[in-house]
């Protein structure tokens, strides 16, 4: 036996809790223990819900974040449209706190000591834990866009592909743009979050033109080779709706900017908009490198997916876009949901002593604004896949719209206002 | 915790003997897939225009899966995300729900 220390205390208590379900082999997860979850995003929110749910209180967790509120990225282009506002997609952490008993604590992370099973906080002090998830979401990589690696350009040049401040500034510097005038938005090369989201802000915003400033111009500087999502669905909504408003221009990757002159640098051309939207490459939120996790190109967490637990750090799991995608899978709100509930009922099952599932599923739905009332969705249903170890597409099933449509609209709406709820009401 | 590896071995061996619950918790498990769109545990938020599942008769929400999935049943999106469950799976999700109050 090893030294009896705080965590093989909490490890008796869970054992004791697999002996008690051994004589009716009972359904519920008598897991105990502490699980601090950093980020309270998509997947953050979710599984602190998720695991004080389905552990019916009996696992303490701690969620850390450093915002205020939730802000959806999901919706927010219909802010950067003028069709919403930032308090449509702004959620309180209070049920979190209130009805699901998790303590949230409002703060930036320093980094996780792996072996000592303790995170430091920037405000001061440690914590420790169980077992940690990490839901960091993406930093930018502002060194491969040289110009934009300073607070001064960053508040000029947006990306405003994390929903909060630059989702405003965005919609500011669209309304103040004259008539006639040309904005821009690039795309990194894949994956990036969210595939369909640069194509659907470029119909918003071309949408906001056409009954504001009709003279104005859309350009999207796309680093793939081609549109990453939906493409003839976004192809027939550009010609039938935006003709001669929106340019699609493939295999522009956007190396630098200068700045002063709002001007996108590519290989061997340069571009200048009045409003310019750039999307930096971005890798896991820099927690997960912090601590050392493995890594996938420098970039994403390696998982398994059974667990969504590091491949290389045991009680560290990692869930959303900050993870080593499986094939096909996107980086989304949405799946960062699923994510999040295959990690809690993992976790509950391992502070038990007892295997994870051994055939997940996680499934993803998007949908995408055309128009304000015109919608197109793609979707896709992931199984466990034993010979590959990872979550695979099943084939014949998902797909996107038959054509973009109003019924759409409302029910993209009523997606989000229930993913919401499931996350933190 | 290798004290405990012969108990869940008998936990399994025994349950081996129903039809699909190596772990108990699958139904719960696959059914939070669904609660993106219809709602924790099936509680849809009110006026959002989605199915709420919680409560449903098993029977029901089978048939109406089979009717996504055979395509009879018109959907903007159901007939797609039916077809990527297997039987089994769609028959734990219609338990668990007809278990939600």
């Amino acid at each position: 036996m090893m030294l009896m220390k705080r965590r093989d205390f909490l490890k008796m208590g869970a054992a004791t809790g697999a002996m008690a379900s051994m004589y009716g082999c009972a359904a519920g997860n008598k897991a105990g223990g502490h699980v601090v979850v950093v980020g309270g995003g998509f997947g953050g929110a979710t599984v602190a819900k998720y695991l004080r749910m389905w552990s019916e209180g009996g696992v303490q967790v701690t969620l850390i974040e450093r915002n205020p509120t939730f802000i959806s990225c999901p919706i927010s282009n219909l802010v950067v449209g003028g069709l919403k506002d930032m308090a449509d997609i702004t959620v309180s952490y209070d049920n979190l706190k209130n009805k699901w008993g998790v303590r949230v604590i409002q703060d930036d992370v320093l980094g996780v000591d792996t072996a000592k099973r303790t995170v430091t906080l920037a405000k001061g002090g440690n914590l420790s834990y169980d077992r940690i998830v990490l839901s960091p979401g993406v930093d930018f990589m502002y060194d491969q866009v040289p110009g934009l690696n300073n607070a001064a350009a960053q508040e000029k040049i947006v990306h405003a592909w994390k929903a909060g401040s630059q989702t405003v500034t965005l919609r500011r510097q669209l309304e103040s743009m004259k008539d006639g005038g040309v904005y821009a938005i690039s795309i990194p090369k894949a994956p990036y979050r969210c595939p369909p989201g640069p194509y659907e802000r470029a119909c918003l915003v071309a949408a906001y033109f056409k009954a504001n400033k009709p003279k104005s111009k859309v350009v999207i500087l796309d680093a793939n080779e081609d549109i990453q999502s939906k493409k003839p669905l976004f192809l027939k909504a550009w010609n039938d709706l935006y003709k001669d408003m929106i340019e699609y221009r493939n295999n522009s990757d956007v190396k630098d900017v200068d700045v002063a002159n709002t001007t996108a640098l590519t290989e061997f051309d340069k571009f200048k908009a009045d409003v310019l939207n750039v999307i930096p490459p971005h890798r896991a939120g820099n927690i997960a490198a912090k601590a050392g996790l493995d890594l996938v190109n420098n970039r994403w967490v390696s998982v398994n997916w059974l667990s969504m637990e590091s491949t290389n750090t045991p009680g560290v799991h990692v869930i959303g876009d900050a993870v080593f995608p499986a094939p096909t899978m996107p980086k989304s709100g949405h799946m960062a949901n699923q994510h999040g509930k295959l990690a809690a009922a993992a976790i509950l099952n391992l502070l038990a002593g007892q295997e994870p599932n051994p055939n997940p599923v996680l499934m993803n739905t998007c949908y995408s604004f055309v128009a304000e009332k015109s919608v197109i969705h793609v979707a896709s249903i992931h199984q466990y896949d034993v010979a590959t170890k990872a979550p695979q597409p099943v084939k014949g099933a998902g797909g996107v719209s038959m054509a973009r449509n109003e019924l759409e609209a409302k029910v993209a709406m009523g997606w989000a206002q229930n993913i919401w709820a499931d996350m933190l009401a | 915790m290798k004290l405990f590896a012969p108990i869940t071995a008998l936990c399994l061996m025994a349950a081996s003997g129903i039809s699909h619950a190596a772990d108990p918790n699958l139904g719960r498990n696959l059914a939070a897939t669904c609660a993106n769109c219809h709602g924790t545990n099936g509680q849809a938020v009110a006026g959002s225009g989605m199915d709420a599942l919680a409560g449903m008769e098993k029977t029901k929400t089978l048939q109406k899966l089979a009717d996504f999935k055979s395509g009879v049943k018109p959907a903007s999106i159901m007939h797609q995300i039916a077809k990527g469950y297997t039987d089994e799976q769609l028959d734990l999700i219609a338990t668990y729900y007809a278990a939600q109050k």
